[in-house]
């Protein structure tokens, strides 16, 4: 068999054999920017994996004002943080669409939290994504992805649109900007040890 | 160096599923879960009892060279995810590779680890 071609070193994870390996979901509706957000702020070219799902769900698909999502199979893309010497954080692009449940549940299990990101022009697309989170029970922060034109919103009215306790922290992030997104994860996190402690 | 696009993967799509595994079900999910790191066992570790599959063979090799999570493997070699978990589960049987799962989540655990996950953020990028 030829040999194959070895990955760069940096591919993989520093001092595995004493990591703890987490994961944090980034969740939200078609095409609102999960993918975007985690190439922001990975450290490895995000990957990509992907499950053979049923095709049934092509049709319904909402295309509604996205272009170019043609995509028939499921994949989720993640990226990787190395944090420290002991923490090494995977960051999790899960698509909302509620017939893959199955995904959600392998995704869900054991993941510390969840980073919900929201288009304030499709508001009501993202009911669906928070739902399922707190179906699975898991703490989250909603980051409303701030597309060039998009509409101020107001925190009250999107709080009440989305029907969040009021200690669910809400920030504005441009999924392209790492330190944007950073801080967004940031929240989450103080977030989630408040729940925590 | 080079980069998982030039690794010989266009074969998959090409071989059904339940023929790289063959005919395996889906293993225990607890221990193959998406973060669980992999890596390659030393030779005095393995029980060779058969040839490994050429995919077997491209997973050994790839985590060879340090850790990866079961998710990045599938990545890089592309096979969907419950192919890459049942011949791990295979590999793991003969010794091949040794797996690390993420610690069970506990409220306890959970508070240190957040702590480090928060202090690590504000590290890099405070």
């Amino acid at each position: 068999m030829d040999s194959r071609p070895s990955l760069d070193e940096r591919a993989y994870v520093r001092g595995g054999e004493t990591q703890t390996a987490v994961k944090i979901l980034v969740v939200g509706h078609f095409a609102v920017g999960k993918t975007t957000f985690i190439g922001s702020i990975s450290e490895i070219t995000p990957l990509s994996t992907e499950e053979r799902m049923t095709r049934a769900g092509e049709a319904v698909d909402d295309l509604k004002g996205v272009k170019g999502k043609t995509t028939t199979t499921v994949a989720m893309d993640f990226g990787r943080l190395t944090l420290s010497d002991r923490v090494v954080l995977y960051l999790f692009g899960t698509p909302g669409q509620l017939r893959f449940v199955q995904m959600w549940e392998d995704m869900a299990r054991g993941a510390l939290g969840a980073l919900v990101l929201v288009d304030p022009d499709r508001l009501a697309d993202s009911f669906a994504v928070i739902d399922l989170i707190e179906q699975y029970g898991l703490d989250y922060a909603i980051a409303v992805n701030r597309f060039d034109g998009t509409p101020v919103y107001e925190e009250a009215a999107l709080r009440d649109a989305l029907d969040l306790l009021d200690d669910t922290p809400v920030v504005t992030c441009d999924a392209r900007d790492e330190k944007s997104s950073a801080d967004a994860l940031i929240t989450l996190v103080r977030h989630l040890l408040d729940r925590a402690n | 160096m080079t980069t998982p696009d030039e690794q010989p993967s266009e074969a998959p799509p090409l071989v059904r599923p339940y023929v790289i595994t063959k005919g395996r079900g889906l293993p225990d999910d607890e221990q193959l879960s998406l973060i669980t790191l992999v890596t390659a066992a030393d030779d005095e570790q393995r029980r060779p009892t058969r040839r490994l599959t050429p995919e077997e063979q491209g997973l050994l090799e790839l985590c060879a060279a340090g850790y990866l999570t079961v998710a990045e493997l599938a990545g890089h070699t592309r096979l969907p995810l419950g192919v890459v978990r049942i011949l791990l589960s295979g590999l793991t049987e003969g010794g091949f590779v040794i797996v690390r799962p993420p610690v069970e989540r506990a409220s306890l655990v959970d508070a240190r680890i957040l702590e480090e996950v928060l202090n690590g953020l504000q590290a890099k990028f405070g």
